[in-house]
């Protein structure tokens, strides 16, 4: 079409006196948007194909190459953005729901960078995780009402038992992704990281891969509206069960895995025909109200001899607080909550960018609301929706969470760019993606070297920042909103996280 | 000995290894004088095969009994009894390619651009690592001990 | 200041919190014989400069043998209105059985002291008087009490029950602690554990109802340090119905004492288990038993852990408790002689008292003290 209103994002400049040809970017790109010309022995590039992952500029030998984001072309207009002109001219043009992947890239309030944390001085002393013992092992699970202990006359013996617990050496679970919305090697990374570093990876709704099922101790199975992938076993062989009915990046909005993605072994691990649409409805739907909700999860513990955590995933919406309460009353052993900067592999970009709240607000909210009703003891909070750092879980610790979740972090950690193009199942890193073209570009060796680097980095940061604040067990940074001071926040804003503003004192 | 292992699982197609080794294997070991103004050019030692989504890469394998050192003609084709390495003296070749008819992974090239010598790999033996193990993104070369 | 000005300004959303270091010092008799509380004054005298002259404050048990099966309040007040606002309240719960002004010894180093009464009382009947509606068999006359004082501290003005115990009794006030004792002339008292405590607050609220002891029912609390978990306790045990009104660190731990040792009916023997729970490295190395129960404790009472420095001295009419946090971040020593078991943060104190003690020793971090009350007089 001659016609092309939207113009490129993305400028790729080669540097001409360092280019040599050698073709590695035009082997490296799925958009093909570099090609060699054999005639003049150069390598040409089309802009408008790049989608900005810098794949290529990663890999080129020479570093000849340097992808920038293209200058506005419009006018310039506070109301009438580029990106609302650029969506309405594609929209025109396909008549179609504009899809994106990965969280919201919006310009929302990220309150963790209005939160600082605090160390302590002269009045207590830190503490120095090098020379002193740190805790940061974590516990998710129910806590019974009360124990039964009994004293005799070699001691005290206890008679009652604490019901399931997912035991994890650091706060830090990688969050819920498919076998089919990321690579079998992007799976196979996660489940071994989790497994050497003594945390959980969940299978989201893409079922237990055969080649994973020897992770199964560090395997969150997921349950959600599609039951793809579930059977007794796939429960049974589990560490912990997560019936997940939102997620914050599409609130509301169920998943549909195309066709064309459906090979022989996702049609196997997901136990669909092969080629067929995997499609999630939005609800669950032999779940319309919490009473529904009750009836699974024990239904889900009969299948498991209430040998397993089973916890519940929801997205932060308006309503979280009671929603949260709601769960754990119907039996939750954790509650799951994602904020609407989370990750996906493919969402409605207007659902997205506008549906949801942001998880620090949900995540203290949702706090509060247990503490008022004295039920935060039964179930654990796990908070997910973009953490990306050491410093955002020691703040979301302090704001109640027990432990977060990594989806979008764990992928950065895999080579991702945050091109947003997940959906297009071209991923050149490997990750979002089933060309086998393409997923061998990550080794899970190297993944699972990578993640557990980075958990490794973060839970050392955990402990410096612990120590420098007087603390040497976790536990006694959860819910210590002492420890966090808001800045450039309002009265509301600090009311419903709980916290001073900086500057006040104890 | 130290040997290649090749994992075609992990292999990406993108032939850094064989840049790498044309670059090790030039005048100047720079890569923008290797393609440019090293003249004439270096061939790679290494190469990749490639068949749909299925590639690997492949160097000499130092065979044990290399039909490659019997067919030498001159001598300069010869397995080193210490290191096992099979290396071809490019002063002694004369290029009658005999030991290219002979190799059963054909991974011995013409080098005519220079002086006509045969082409192998050394296994950068004045390396700590070979050039395409360490510049492998991926780690689909691995080098061992055997 | 005023015990109104405190309330009010505690009104203010989040309360804010009052850290403070300090000394503290315990003797208790365990065959129960009582002696008078000078000896409790002179060993707090000797870490004077421990203190800083704003709060200083003992316990005292075994004080009240004539009426040691009825309540004992202490409360302070403002003024008259005060009392009479409190009096006409406490009229309708209890009977009141004696009551009088505290006798003092005025002092020019003790400065606007407020009213100080105590009060004798019998409560009526609890199940015409508790008003919410739960079942009664699941209340004790206990859960009244701690409810009262709780919401009379919080909601009454110029009025503040310091004490509430059965035959024991706090006294403190602003002021270095041996100035408070002799306020106080408890020389003329006699009791088999005296607890005391003198204060160097880093955030200087001075008044009175803010020195320590802390004490709820017959549990006293007297603590040195300044805990890094304030805020993680604060939470846990305000969701358990404990509103933390002082927001000190002595106020939250004497709420996990009692949450622990009498609503969970915890054997103290285990409480060090939850308050300075064993690390993990050592809960691992235990037999399976022992580790079974430890790390049960321990995740189930995470919010109980008290983490960074103290040195915590319980008393109670049946015995005294001290422990340390688990790496020993404050000072503590012990000794006994005879049956008098001494705890101290320097042991200066006890040698004042006692110059030849039997056994001297550290506990370790982690683990407790305990004195038991063999039998009382």
């Amino acid at each position: 079409m001659p016609l092309k209103l939207n113009q490129s994002e993305f400028v790729v400049e080669r540097d001409l006196n360092k280019c040599i040809s050698c073709e590695v970017c035009v082997r490296q790109c799925s958009n093909d948007a570099h090609e060699y010309d054999a005639d003049d022995k150069t390598v040409l590039s089309e802009a408008s194909k790049c989608v900005g992952c810098h794949r290529c500029e990663s890999l080129c030998p020479t570093e000849a190459i340097t992808i920038r984001k293209k200058a506005a072309e419009f006018k310039d207009n506070s109301n009438w953005q580029q990106a609302h002109i650029k969506n309405i001219y594609k929209q025109a043009e396909t008549g179609g729901v504009l899809l994106t992947g990965m969280g919201s890239d919006k310009p929302h309030t990220v309150y963790w960078d209005h939160i600082l944390f605090n160390a302590a001085q002269v009045t207590n002393p830190s503490i120095d995780p090098l020379r002193e013992p740190m805790e940061i092992k974590t516990f998710i699970g129910a806590k019974p009402e009360k124990l039964e202990i009994e004293k005799n006359d070699s001691g005290f013996k206890l008679k009652s038992k604490l019901g399931p617990h997912l035991e994890l050496s650091t706060p830090i679970l990688f969050s819920a992704m498919s076998y089919g919305s990321i690579s079998l090697n992007a799976c196979k990374s996660l489940a071994s990281a989790a497994y050497s570093f003594g945390t959980f990876y969940n299978t989201g709704e893409g079922g237990m891969h055969k080649d994973l099922q020897h992770f199964a101790k560090n395997t969150i199975v997921q349950v959600a509206s599609g039951r793809f992938g579930v059977n007794r076993q796939y429960l049974r062989s589990a560490a912990a069960v997560e019936i997940k009915i939102g997620q914050g990046a599409k609130p509301g909005i169920g998943g549909h895995l195309p066709g064309e993605k459906v090979t022989a072994d996702i049609s196997s691990t997901r136990m669909i025909p092969e080629g067929s649409d995997a499609i999630s409805p939005a609800p669950h739907h032999d779940i319309y109200s919490i009473e529904d909700l009750a009836q699974l999860i024990y239904a889900i513990k009969e299948a498991t001899d209430y040998l397993k955590p089973v916890g519940v995933k929801v997205s932060a919406v308006h309503n979280i607080a009671p929603i949260a309460s709601g769960i754990v009353r119907a039996g939750a052993d954790f509650v799951a909550i994602d904020g609407f900067r989370g990750g996906t592999g493919a969402a409605p970009q207007a659902i997205r960018d506008n549906v949801g709240i942001p998880i620090e607000l949900a995540l203290a909210a949702v706090d509060t609301r247990l503490r008022e009703e004295g039920i935060r003891h039964k179930a654990a909070i796990i908070i997910a929706g973009s953490i990306r750092s050491s410093s955002d879980i020691i703040k979301a610790i302090a704001l109640g969470a027990d432990a977060v979740y990594i989806g979008t972090a764990a992928l950065i950690a895999l080579g991702c760019h945050l091109c947003q193009k997940c959906y297009t199942g071209k991923c050149n890193w490997g990750i979002a993606t089933q060309d086998p073209y393409l997923t061998k570009r990550l080794n899970p060796s190297i993944g699972t070297k990578r993640l557990s680097g980075l958990l490794r980095a973060w839970s050392h940061e955990i402990k410096e920042m612990l120590g420098g604040a007087g603390i040497n067990a976790i536990e006694s940074l959860r819910g210590n909103r002492e420890h966090l001071r808001g800045i450039n926040l309002s009265e509301i804003e600090l009311s419903i996280l709980g916290i001073k503003h900086a500057g006040q004192a104890w | 000995m130290k040997k290649i292992f090749i994992d075609e699982q992990y292999c990406i197609g993108c032939r850094l290894c064989e840049i790498y080794c044309q670059v090790k294997h030039s005048k100047s070991k720079k890569i923008l004088k290797a393609f440019r103004e090293d003249q004439p050019g270096t061939l790679a030692r290494v190469l990749v095969e490639e068949i749909g989504s299925n590639s690997f890469a492949i160097q000499c394998r130092h065979c044990e009994d290399a039909p490659c050192t019997g067919a030498c003609i001159s001598g300069a084709m010869a397995k080193n009894e210490n290191t096992g390495v099979v290396i071809c003296d490019e002063e002694k070749c004369v290029g009658c390619w005999s030991c290219i008819m002979v190799c059963p992974y054909g991974v011995i090239k013409r080098d005519i651009k220079s002086k006509k010598v045969a082409s192998k790999c050394d296994l950068c033996f004045d390396e700590e690592e070979p050039v395409c193990v360490k510049n492998c993104p991926n780690e689909a070369l691995k080098i061992k001990e055997i | 200041m005023s015990i109104s000005l405190i309330k009010n300004k505690k009104s203010d959303y989040p309360g804010y919190r009052v850290p403070s270091g300090c000394a503290v010092f315990g003797v208790l008799n365990e065959s129960g014989s009582c002696f008078d509380g000078r000896t409790i004054i002179d060993g707090i005298e000797m870490m004077h400069d421990r203190s800083n002259g704003l709060g200083g404050g003992f316990a005292a048990y075994g004080i009240y043998p004539q009426y040691k099966n009825d309540w004992a309040f202490h409360i302070l007040y403002d003024d008259s209105d005060a009392r009479n606002r409190m009096e006409d309240i406490l009229k309708k719960s209890f009977a009141v059985l004696y009551f009088e002004e505290l006798p003092t010894k005025r002092s020019p180093a003790i400065e606007n002291p407020p009213m100080i009464f105590r009060y004798f009382l019998k409560l009526k009947d609890i199940y015409s008087l508790y008003e919410r509606n739960v079942p009664v068999d699941n209340f004790s006359e206990d859960d009244f009490i701690v409810d009262f004082v709780l919401k009379m501290n919080a909601r009454v003005s110029g009025a503040y029950i310091i004490s509430s115990g059965k035959n024991m009794g706090i006294f403190k006030g602003v002021g270095f602690p041996e100035d408070i004792g002799h306020y106080f002339r408890l020389d003329e008292y006699k009791g088999y554990l005296w607890t005391s405590h003198g204060r160097f607050p880093t955030n200087s609220v001075g008044w009175w109802g803010g020195a320590h002891p802390f004490g709820l029912l017959n549990f006293s609390i007297v603590h040195n340090g300044e805990i890094s978990s304030y805020g993680r306790n604060q939470r846990y045990v305000a969701s358990l119905g404990y509103e933390c009104s002082l927001s000190t660190d002595t106020e939250v731990i004497t709420y996990l004492f009692d949450l622990l040792a009498r609503k969970k009916n915890m054997d103290i023997e285990l409480l060090n288990m939850i308050l300075a729970a064993p690390l993990w490295e050592r809960i691992e190395e235990m037999p399976e038993d022992d580790r079974e129960l430890a790390s049960t404790l321990r995740i189930m009472y995470g919010g109980a852990l008290i983490n960074g420095p103290f040195s915590i001295i319980a008393g109670h009419n049946d015995f005294m408790y001290a422990l340390n946090d688990r790496i020993k971040l404050r000072p503590m020593v012990a000794a006994r002689k005879n049956d008098y078991l001494y705890v101290s943060s320097e042991e200066s104190a006890i040698i004042k008292v006692c110059p030849q003690p039997d056994i001297v020793w550290r506990p370790q971090g982690g683990i407790p003290v305990i004195g038991r009350v063999k039998k009382k007089d």
